[in-house]
């Protein structure tokens, strides 16, 4: 399907759109019909919350004297303690300040949780749902992106952070991490390294860049998560989730630190949250997937502009 | 009073140790659970040079004492450009500040002067000018091919590429922002 591109004026950028909107309800649809026939329940949970969920390098977009959330993680999670085994949602999440050619301020969060699997079991199921998805939206598993066909029946790469930085970048991010030169090499090294023909899965990666995964049984210093990226765009984080209050408690205590020294907003913790923490989260999976981001690869975009067309077309510049 | 690195975006002026600049070209990314980096061509207002840098959120800026007035050229004296603002007070722009554009001036063109703490800084003139080719070769009447260039000079000795069919004595429209040639007013 040949995308028009996106004419400045406002209506007739809404009418030149219509492709988008047509291919977005297909993949929602797509969605909807994988996790159903996977008895899945879908959800709703608030979008205007009293606390958002704190993490070291999020920020939440405050609404009158609550904020937007920018994720429904701990909403699903207290639903996950009480008793519910696999859920689903789609919803706008919010994160202030993030807007360049893959990021928007608001955006269309995908977030799936399961009891009794870890980050493994939703790698498959990852799998299963992009096939899915590729069949319903486009017809195919094989399109080109930015003049690179991505065949998601290539089998996926999975790469363990430890193995590929040392291998690409010389050190090691486990043993000796590095916050700041892990994420430079990550985009200046680790990233446009990337096979840009299948899907690529990066795993494993330092204790500190957890945020809210369990330390890995064993290797205490690494931590389940991983990141999925389709023609070398980050489109998914998933979790082996961190059931451990204590430990939770103390990475909040270690985020809300790091943020006062940098001079950043600092979030209570979620007291409800806690309280589900502390009841007992059963050993749970968890996913979240950036919508708009899948769009924008499976129609073959080169930035966001084009599935959000109420957005005003950024200005990325050139580098 | 200042800017932080969340402010940054195209054409956002911003000062650094005394020096102003203003971002030319910008990019955001942000590594999942990673932070956001923010990266921007800058361009020094003083001398036009232009770096790349990379800036983290908690990176702070100082927002330049910047104003633009508008100002009329009247002389020249030497390397120094005597501008008129609305009061007719007067304000000499050395010929650095102005660089190429001292060439395209004409009496009473209409300028608009950058001023940073008081000290000129840019001088943005209108688009196009109209100048007077003093030194060229002979011109080819029968070559109207835009794409084939001489070199040609007007006052001041400013040396610009025009196509053949220019003569000595033409009046040519000049792109103030390129400095090149941009069409034929009149023939002499």
């Amino acid at each position: 399907m040949p995308l028009p591109s996106v004419p400045e004026d406002g209506l007739n950028r809404l009418r030149a759109a219509r492709p988008v909107f047509e291919a977005r309800a297909r993949l929602v649809d797509a969605v909807r019909s994988f996790f159903k026939s996977r008895g899945y329940l879908e959800v709703e949970t608030p979008v205007r919350l009293p606390v958002p969920a704190l993490e070291l390098h999020i920020d939440a977009l405050p609404s009158g004297n609550a904020f937007l959330r920018t994720s429904p993680e701990l909403a699903m999670k207290r639903l996950v303690a009480s008793g519910y085994s696999s859920l689903f949602q789609i919803g706008p999440c919010f994160r202030w300040g993030e807007t360049g050619r893959i990021h928007h301020e608001e955006f269309s969060m995908l977030e799936w949780y399961r009891i009794g699997t870890d980050y493994t079991g939703i790698f498959q199921e990852t799998q299963d749902l992009i096939r899915s998805v590729a069949d319903q939206v486009l017809g195919r598993r094989r399109w080109d992106f930015q003049g690179q066909w991505i065949d998601l029946d290539l089998p996926w790469v999975v790469l363990s952070v430890d193995e590929i930085f040392k291998e690409r970048a010389g050190w090691d991010p486990v043993e000796d991490f590095d916050a700041e030169r892990f994420d430079r090499d990550l985009l200046g090294i680790i990233e446009p390294g990337f096979p840009r023909d299948r899907a690529v899965v990066l795993k494993d990666y330092p204790a500190q860049l957890g945020a809210l995964a369990r330390r890995k049984p064993g290797r205490e210093q690494v931590a389940e998560r991983w990141e999925l990226y389709l023609g070398g765009i980050e489109i998914a984080n998933a979790f082996s989730e961190l059931t451990d209050p204590v430990e939770q408690r103390a990475r909040f205590a270690d985020w809300t630190a790091q943020r006062q020294a940098d001079q950043r907003s600092v979030y209570p913790v979620d007291p409800e949250f806690m309280a589900a923490l502390e009841s007992g989260l059963p050993p749970t999976g968890g996913i979240a997937l950036g919508l708009d981001r899948l769009l924008m690869v499976l129609l073959n975009a080169a930035s966001l502009d084009t599935v959000l067309p109420f957005r005003t077309p950024v200005d990325t510049g050139s580098t | 009073m200042g800017y932080t690195a969340a402010d940054l975006r195209k054409g956002l002026r911003i000062e650094i140790q005394g020096i102003p600049f203003v971002v030319t070209e910008f990019t955001f990314v942000k590594p999942g659970k990673g932070a956001a980096i923010y990266t921007c061509r800058i361009k020094n207002m003083f001398d036009g040079s232009t770096q790349l840098r990379a800036y983290r959120s908690n990176d702070t800026f100082d927002k330049p004492d910047l104003e633009e007035r508008t100002m009329r050229y009247s002389y020249a004296e030497g390397d120094q450009f005597i501008f008129l603002d609305e009061n007719f007070e007067q304000v000499t722009i050395p010929g650095s500040v102005l660089g190429d554009s001292q060439y395209f001036l004409f009496e009473d063109v209409e300028v608009s002067v950058m001023f940073h703490n008081g000290r000129p800084v840019d001088v943005t003139l209108p688009t196009f000018v109209e100048k007077q080719i003093l030194e060229t070769d002979p011109g080819n009447r029968g070559n109207t091919a835009t794409n084939v260039l001489k070199p040609a000079k007007i006052a001041g000795g400013y040396e610009l590429q025009v196509p053949l069919f220019i003569n000595q004595g033409d009046i040519v429209k000049i792109d103030t922002r390129t400095g090149g040639y941009a069409d034929r007013v009149s023939k002499r």
